[in-house]
């Protein structure tokens, strides 16, 4: 083992021994010297995930969520110098981890605030001024593509996760109840946005987000008989949805 | 050898501070002392949004230092090419005064570790470090500012002494050096060295910007002091007057006022940045 290799694992690791050759004063052995450095690496990677999943931490208290946070940053230390990735691990790693095996919609949480961390470095966009979509007529703009904006993200759940990332935002906000969400993740100028949507909602916008031309998407939506496209349009323009809309010539 | 066509740092000397977004609007409204800022490069690497934004609105006002935390150029394994990639894209478009790193590693196979790991002062670490400082100075088109760091240990195998070991780098790479007068006396204290004695070593010639910062008190487990690198508090006394020694000694230098953890509203951090430029102004100008 190279000199680095034995340094990285012990810091790691608090049940091996401090690396040989490391001394304090007058050649003294290093001792709890070498845990300060333990103790910044530990500390740093748990602020990191605080700052990145609070409402995780909400959900289970922050004595739980720093002792999860060791555990997990042992197992999954960061691959890049880039923080503000850091945690895209997290999700799994709740997923399989038993002391939460209780509060399974824990990993899709996760992958909200990943999400909005995502919107929130996302490359800038500038808005489409509706009055473009107007201008066009309906046979023009079916074949047309709407182009979304680079922040622009759909996650489906099987839990009320927008209801439950809400209601530890908001303590006036109604207690989570029922089934599974669909959640559109935006970023209108500087802050990130999350808004709960309707399965074909999500659908459609995956769809657009893919490349597909708006009367494809359309045609799909419409399985959903409750699907309203100028419901879902004034969303978008809302939110600074879509940037341009690009024509291409009938196939 | 020097190169020529290195961009050189062109901080003013003055007193600055790391910029931290909760001030944004503080600082535009009266930056007071402060006449330049200092950003952790890391978190200006994403695509866009508002760290981005508010990068490029103060740095119409104000010069740029750009200080990575993250490049490990004391690590055993080769440089990051991504990430030093990313650092060139960014003082590309910002096009910053002064670009400084650290004497320290943070990435190994494990992955990164993100903290300022130490080295030791051999002549392998010697070669390695002036390769990357190299490969850097190359890959940025700048002459570099190298900083010392924050210790808690020290290696046995260590053969040269820390100013020597900065003082070599600088010679073989061209590199400047970036004095952390905190750090010199928190290492000093945890090693039971004299850190004006490390001063006087020190080649203050080859300094273009000087950092100060706050440390936490601690004992190892023989009772010894052990200060930790924290830059959670006001600047300690005993790193001022050391401050006030390097200026009497090298002359005015750009100075940092860091405050990273615990970050207090603007006015204090503020307060700081003036009591830098106080101790700064009698050297700019001495009295006739």
């Amino acid at each position: 083992m190279t000199g680095q290799s034995d340094f990285a694992a012990a810091l790691l690791d608090p049940d091996r021994s401090t690396p040989a050759g490391l001394c304090g004063p007058g050649g003294a052995p290093a001792g709890a010297r070498f845990d300060v450095y333990r103790n910044n690496v530990a500390v740093s990677l748990t602020e990191a995930l605080e700052t990145g999943f609070p409402t995780i931490r909400a959900l289970v208290g922050d004595p739980f969520f720093k002792a999860m946070a060791g555990v997990h940053l042992r197992g999954f230390p960061p691959q890049s110098p880039m923080m503000m990735d850091y945690g895209q691990d997290f999700p799994a790693f709740l997923e399989s981890f038993d002391p939460v095996a209780h509060l399974p919609y824990l990993a899709d949480v996760a992958r909200l605030e990943l999400a909005l961390r995502r919107a929130y470095h996302a490359a800038d966009a500038i808005a489409l001024d509706p009055a473009a979509l107007a201008a066009l007529p309906p046979d023009r703009l079916t074949r047309a593509r709407l182009i979304l904006a680079p922040a622009v993200q759909v996650l489906r759940s099987p839990y009320p996760v927008h209801a439950i990332w809400t209601a530890h935002r908001d303590p006036n906000a109604p207690k989570p109840t029922g089934g599974g969400q669909t959640v559109a993740v935006s970023r209108p100028v500087y802050d990130p946005m999350a808004d709960p949507i309707s399965p074909a909602q999500g659908e459609f916008l995956q769809q657009l987000g893919s490349g597909a031309r708006l009367g494809t998407a359309l045609d799909h939506a419409a399985q959903d008989p409750e699907f309203s496209f100028s419901t879902t349009l004034s969303l978008m323009l809302a939110r600074g949805m879509i940037v341009s809309v690009e024509e291409s010539p009938a196939p | 050898m020097p190169d020529m066509s290195l961009i050189p740092p062109t901080l003013p000397i003055g007193a600055g501070v790391g910029f931290k977004p909760a001030h944004f609007a503080a600082i535009d409204a009266d930056p007071g002392a402060v006449t330049w800022l200092e950003i952790h490069a890391e978190n200006y690497m994403g695509a866009g949004g508002r760290p981005l934004a508010q990068l490029r609105a103060l740095a119409e006002r104000f010069p740029i230092s750009v200080h990575g935390v993250g490049l490990s150029i004391g690590g055993e394994g080769p440089l990051d090419r991504d990430h030093l990639d990313r650092l060139a894209r960014l003082t590309g478009w910002l096009g910053p005064a002064s670009f400084s790193e650290h004497l320290a590693w943070s990435s190994h196979d494990t992955g990164y570790l993100n903290d300022l790991l130490p080295l030791p002062y051999t002549t392998a670490t010697l070669n390695r470090v002036c390769d990357h400082i190299d490969q850097v100075q190359d890959r940025l088109g700048r002459q570099m500012l190298l900083e010392n760091p924050s210790t808690y240990l020290a290696f046995a195998e260590s053969d040269m002494d820390e100013v020597s070991f900065l003082q070599q780098i600088a010679r073989r790479t061209g590199c400047g050096l970036l004095l952390d007068v905190n750090n010199v006396f928190v290492s000093a204290t945890n090693q039971a060295t004299d850190p004006v004695a490390y001063i006087d070593a020190f080649p203050l010639h080859l300094v273009g910007e000087i950092h100060l910062g706050g440390h936490d008190a601690d004992m190892d487990d023989g009772g010894a002091p052990l200060l930790i690198d924290s830059h959670g508090q006001p600047v300690a006394d005993p790193v001022w007057a050391l401050y006030a020694h390097t200026l009497r000694r090298g002359g005015p230098r750009p100075t940092l006022i860091e405050w990273d953890n615990d970050v207090p509203d603007w006015p204090e951090l503020a307060s700081e940045a003036a009591r830098a430029a106080a101790l700064l102004a009698p050297v700019l100008a001495p009295a006739q």
